[in-house]
């Protein structure tokens, strides 16, 4: 029997009387495109940010390719990790943010190189040839010398996928990574993601997109208040789900 | 209805009149009583007791030029000093830690808060509280040879300028983005490289500035360490006109070496500030 690549189970997290995340447990299987949809303050981003660390967990536990994130189990008790172990154990999983958080000191292309040659010690020309493999994956080889200032929304959100993908991630983590564009400019990002998707990345993505979770995800988690309300294919959560809950905040958004 | 392209008449083209120059005249006399004010501020120095052959006289005299020389030495080195502490400590102040943080601040309140004369003439007398400074056991020496004016001068103006630069880094590295650190914690940066190679070096475009405004009055706080008896140019023109008398023209000597080093830095300063630069202006340009 194979494992998760992630297995949350029992996740909770407050931040200070809000409750942010209630007992939530979730599978995500290698090769999975699992779309987290919901209406803003129903957890999902606290849910994606929890699986890289970028927020830490009240109780509860996440493994990630068979190892617990954040903690050491050690005479029946919990001991957090040492910054460094957390840093390491980031690397399995690649960001998106919904605001791109590109450097922009750096252009596109010392963007993508400098998790490579900073974090992972590899070397400069190596890097730098995968990275204009990257740019020319997600069509943007023409701009490897840009500042991210002089790109558009969807170039920058495109390059701050190829710098994900440029530490060989084998979890793409996506937080709302189409929310902070321009309508016109979201089809192109949703492209790179559909592309990704293909070529068997498995891939958690936070959207609002439903257009892009009815084609591409194999599975759609709906959460309201944070709990998991319903989960199932793209075509059972959305084109006839069970819950009122979803019923109602589908009717909402369409 | 009319239709859309006639446009309705009363309305002639004056696209062809030229446009008349206003006479301002109220500028014209603004002007004229502020440079009225300026020559009569300038014929008053020219007629005053001042010999202005003496200016020029010892504006390149040697104990002047060593001074000036030595003011910049010690700038230079005092900022460098400054900055160096400024980061260390700024970083302290934004780590987790409560026992660094506290640390750093207690540093701060310290020496923002005693005036920089005293610091100065404290660490030139540090040998009146420890007779002898050293490691025990394997380096000691007499605290009167070891505190010479020179490194009182450089100890009291740096340090006190690393308690106003961590504030100003500090502020630096609050004005960045949150997300930023966050993105370099998604490439699987640690808290102190994310904040070298991310987050410092955005830092730095916000912090030139008032850096270059901190630099300025160091290069005239310098004049301060007269006290301890540095070198420096004040202290020698000092030095010149106990001797000759010629006060205000020893004085108006040091003040122009001051401001000529004080011009050459601002060009420096919009160097700097185009080097960090780089990704924000690119548009602005």
């Amino acid at each position: 029997m194979t494992k998760p690549l992630v297995a949350i189970r029992s996740v909770s997290k407050s931040f200070g009387e809000f409750s942010a995340l209630k007992q939530v447990s979730l599978d995500v299987w290698t090769g999975e495109v699992l779309c987290l949809i919901g209406a803003s303050g129903s957890g999902k981003t606290t849910l994606l940010r929890c699986v890289n660390q970028l927020t830490a967990i009240d109780s509860g536990g996440i493994w990630l390719d068979g190892e617990l994130l954040g903690v050491r189990e050690k005479d029946g008790r919990l001991h957090r990790l040492a910054e460094r172990e957390i840093a390491r154990q980031r690397l399995k999983t690649g960001m998106v943010f919904q605001r791109f958080n590109l450097f922009p000191h750096k252009t596109a292309l010392d963007n993508i190189i400098e998790g490579p040659v900073q974090v992972q010690r590899r070397a400069a020309d190596e890097a730098r040839s995968e990275a204009q493999e990257l740019l020319r994956r997600v069509g943007l080889s023409a701009k490897a010398d840009w500042y991210p200032a002089q790109l558009s929304g969807g170039q920058q959100q495109r390059v701050a996928i190829a710098r994900a993908l440029a530490m060989k991630p084998m979890l793409m983590l996506f937080d709302e990574p189409t929310s902070a564009l321009d309508p016109e400019l979201v089809g192109e990002v949703l492209a790179v993601m559909k592309e990704l998707a293909q070529s068997g990345m498995t891939m958690m993505v936070v959207t609002h997109e439903l257009g892009f979770a009815r084609e591409v995800a194999d599975r759609v988690v709906y959460m309201d208040h944070g709990a998991i309300v319903e989960q199932g294919s793209a075509s059972e959560v959305l084109g006839a789900p069970r819950e009122a809950r979803t019923k109602a905040f589908l009717s909402a958004v369409i | 209805m009319r239709p859309a392209e006639t446009l309705a008449p009363g309305f002639p083209d004056l696209s062809q009149l030229a446009v008349a120059r206003p006479l301002h005249w109220r500028r014209w006399l603004a002007a004229a009583a502020i440079l009225l004010v300026l020559a009569a501020i300038v014929r008053a120095f020219a007629y005053g007791q001042i010999e202005w052959s003496y200016v020029q006289r010892f504006l390149t005299a040697p104990a002047i030029l060593t001074g000036i020389v030595n003011t910049v030495v010690m700038a230079l080195l005092a900022m460098a000093l400054g900055i160096v502490l400024g980061v260390a400590v700024a970083i302290m102040r934004l780590s987790p830690n409560p026992v660094l943080t506290s640390v750093a601040a207690f540093y701060a309140w310290l020496f923002r808060g005693t005036p920089l004369i005293l610091q100065l003439l404290l660490w030139f007398n540090l040998a009146l509280v420890f007779p002898t400074i050293g490691i025990p056991g394997l380096w000691s020496a007499r605290a009167v040879d070891v505190m010479t004016p020179f490194l009182s001068a450089l100890l009291g103006l740096g340090i006190n300028q690393g308690a106003y630069t961590s504030e100003v880094i500090r502020a630096g590295i609050l004005s960045v983005d949150a997300g930023q650190y966050e993105a370099a914690q998604a490439i699987g940066m640690g808290r102190l490289r994310a904040l070298t190679r991310i987050v410092l070096p955005q830092a730095m475009r916000v912090v030139i500035p008032p850096l270059g405004n901190e630099f300025i009055g160091l290069v005239k706080a310098t004049s301060l360490a007269s006290v301890v008896q540095y070198p420096e140019v004040l202290h020698n023109a000092e030095n010149i006109y106990y001797a000759n008398s010629r006060v205000i023209e020893l004085l108006i000597v040091a003040g122009l070496w001051y401001l000529a080093v004080v011009s050459i830095l601002t060009p420096l300063q919009m160097l700097l500030e185009r080097r960090f630069a780089r990704g924000v202006m690119q548009i602005a340009k």
